[in-house]
């Protein structure tokens, strides 16, 4: 079965008013139901929200020695915010649930399909 | 029997190897190996069609062909095999007759080629390359890129479908109005496409063919009913476009007597079946406003009230500067060469060659011969077609002989 990268992204700087532990709750919720919906349906391989793009770190080979730097790899504008790793049987079935992911949370999705590898 | 030459084996190519392609594609799922295969057969078919002439079903030969070209290539390569051991089934059913399914293949091919995830660029390349046949060079030709950025464009394309995984298929009701979008304006795309260059003719057969089975196969869509009787009518009146010198011949000039009665009723048949249905969508006004003209005797009996109206609603509709320069043109008709004009002159429009030949018209009917020179010279130097250069040259002469 193809594999989506369903990412999701945060424009730097465009921070959010601090949401009430309530609030949070309450914008959880729908999230939660389309992350049960996704397992239910075998559609749900893997799903992660990341802190903002200022707590990433870079490790690159300089030369012979390892060289760690602060900050993502890539200076943009905006950044990685949150991924899923779906299952489905072609791009339409992903596009489906990219189309409920972003009614859910309200932003863009971008989907990428995975390179198939050996074993799936 | 005809004589087997290059250029009937190049026809029966444009107008078969679309369905060809479509099936193979749906045998092995490659479309690589598709388009390859059938490349080959029609190799093949030259040779051999030269010497022997025709089969009796020269389209099914070809697949049949093709399907066996593609499993010879498959069994070199050991993916090959294992694909082939999954299609094996399908590739042994009688190849003799394609009737049926060969139509809904080809139809899923135009939802793949047509797919909302690839640029409009892409769909159209992709619909012309796979359905129509045509060679990449044409198909470059048809919207003047060059070559090496079309096939650039297609291989880039195909490399999506595949990668992505997007399917072959006719879409789901709750999907068809997004998806059908694209399909219409491709087809239409194509046959706008094929109004000039060297494989109109194909070019706009082939719109017409694969609208017409789409409205068969989806007899509840309005709007494809709508571009089916829009293409019908508008290729009605191709023969009397052009002088014998090859110049662009104005709906007001054309010989009426010469338009294509069949393709007229059976286009009014369908304006008059979507009226019934009022559900109307630009595509549906844009073939009543055919369909008017079509119905005039003469140029000056022409209904231009009816016209103005269904050129209003569709700028409600579609609100788009050529749609807003066409109603222009329809208000001249109704209100004068003056109101018109007042119009054109407020529309962005300064690239389009068409937007200067109506304002010459216009100029030239209110005894401006200077400006109307002007806006001639400019129309002719921003023509897209031979056609139209040369009927533009001319009417700057005529402009230009009004001044002395």
């Amino acid at each position: 079965m193809p594999r989506y990268l369903l990412s999701t992204h945060s424009v730097a700087g465009a921070t959010r008013e601090p949401m009430t532990d309530e609030q949070m709750q309450k914008a959880w919720e729908p999230i939660q139901a389309l992350e049960s919906e996704m397992k239910s349906a075998g559609a749900w391989v893997f799903s992660g929200r990341l802190h903002d793009a200022d707590t990433a770190t870079v490790v690159r080979v300089s030369g012979s020695e390892i060289l760690t730097t602060d900050g993502p790899f890539v200076e943009a504008k905006e950044h990685l915010a949150g991924f899923y790793i779906i299952e489905a049987a072609d791009l339409d079935a992903a596009l489906g649930w990219a189309s409920k992911v972003t009614r859910t949370i309200s932003a863009p999705i971008e989907v990428w399909p995975f390179v198939a590898t050996e074993g799936g | 029997m005809p004589i087997v030459d290059d250029a009937l084996i190049g026809r029966i190519f444009r107008e078969e190897s679309g369905r060809s392609v479509a099936t193979l594609i749906r045998t092995f799922g490659d479309i690589d190996l598709a388009e390859d295969a059938v490349q080959e057969a029609f190799g093949v078919a030259l040779r051999k069609w030269s010497l022997e002439g025709l089969p009796p079903n020269p389209g099914g030969w070809v697949t049949t062909t093709a399907r066996n070209r593609a499993i010879d290539h498959l069994r070199r390569e050991s993916r090959g095999r294992e694909l082939l051991a999954q299609v094996a089934e399908i590739a042994d059913e009688p190849t003799g007759e394609e009737s049926g399914p060969v139509e809904d293949d080809r139809l899923r091919l135009i939802f793949t080629c047509c797919h909302p995830a690839l640029s409009i660029e892409a769909q159209v390349a992709l619909t012309l390359r796979l359905l129509g046949g045509l060679t990449t060079a044409e198909v470059a030709r048809a919207f003047l890129v060059p070559e090496p950025t079309m096939a650039k464009r297609l291989v880039r394309a195909k490399h999506k479908i595949k990668a992505a995984h997007i399917p072959y298929r006719v879409p789901s009701e709750a999907e068809l109005p997004e998806r059908l979008r694209p399909v219409l304006a491709v087809l239409y795309l194509t046959y706008n496409a094929g109004t000039n260059g060297p494989s109109g003719d194909e070019l706009r057969y082939e719109a017409i063919r694969l609208t017409r089975s789409m409205a068969s196969l989806m007899p509840d869509e309005d709007e494809v009913a709508g571009l089916l009787a829009l293409l019908l009518l508008t290729e009605s009146r191709w023969p009397t476009r052009f002088a014998a010198n090859g110049s662009l011949i104005l709906l007001r000039d054309q010989d009426r007597g010469l338009w294509d009665r069949s393709l007229i009723d059976e286009g009014h048949a369908i304006v008059r079946t979507c009226l019934r249905r009022n559900q109307p969508g630009p595509y549906q006004i844009q073939a009543a406003i055919n369909a008017v003209h079509c119905d005039a005797p003469s140029f000056e009996s022409t209904d231009w009230y009816q016209i103005l109206a269904l050129y209003d609603q569709l700028l409600v509709m579609t609100p788009t500067r050529v749609v807003a320069m066409n109603r222009a043109i329809a208000l001249a008709e109704v209100q004068g060469p003056e109101a018109g004009l007042t119009i054109l002159d407020g529309l962005d429009l300064d690239e389009y060659h068409l937007f200067h030949a109506a304002r010459a018209d216009l100029l030239r009917r209110l005894g401006r011969p200077d400006a109307a020179t002007v806006a001639f010279t400019r129309a002719a130097d921003l023509a897209t077609s031979d056609a139209e250069r040369a009927f533009l040259v001319a009417r700057t002469g005529m402009a230009r002989s009004d001044i002395q």
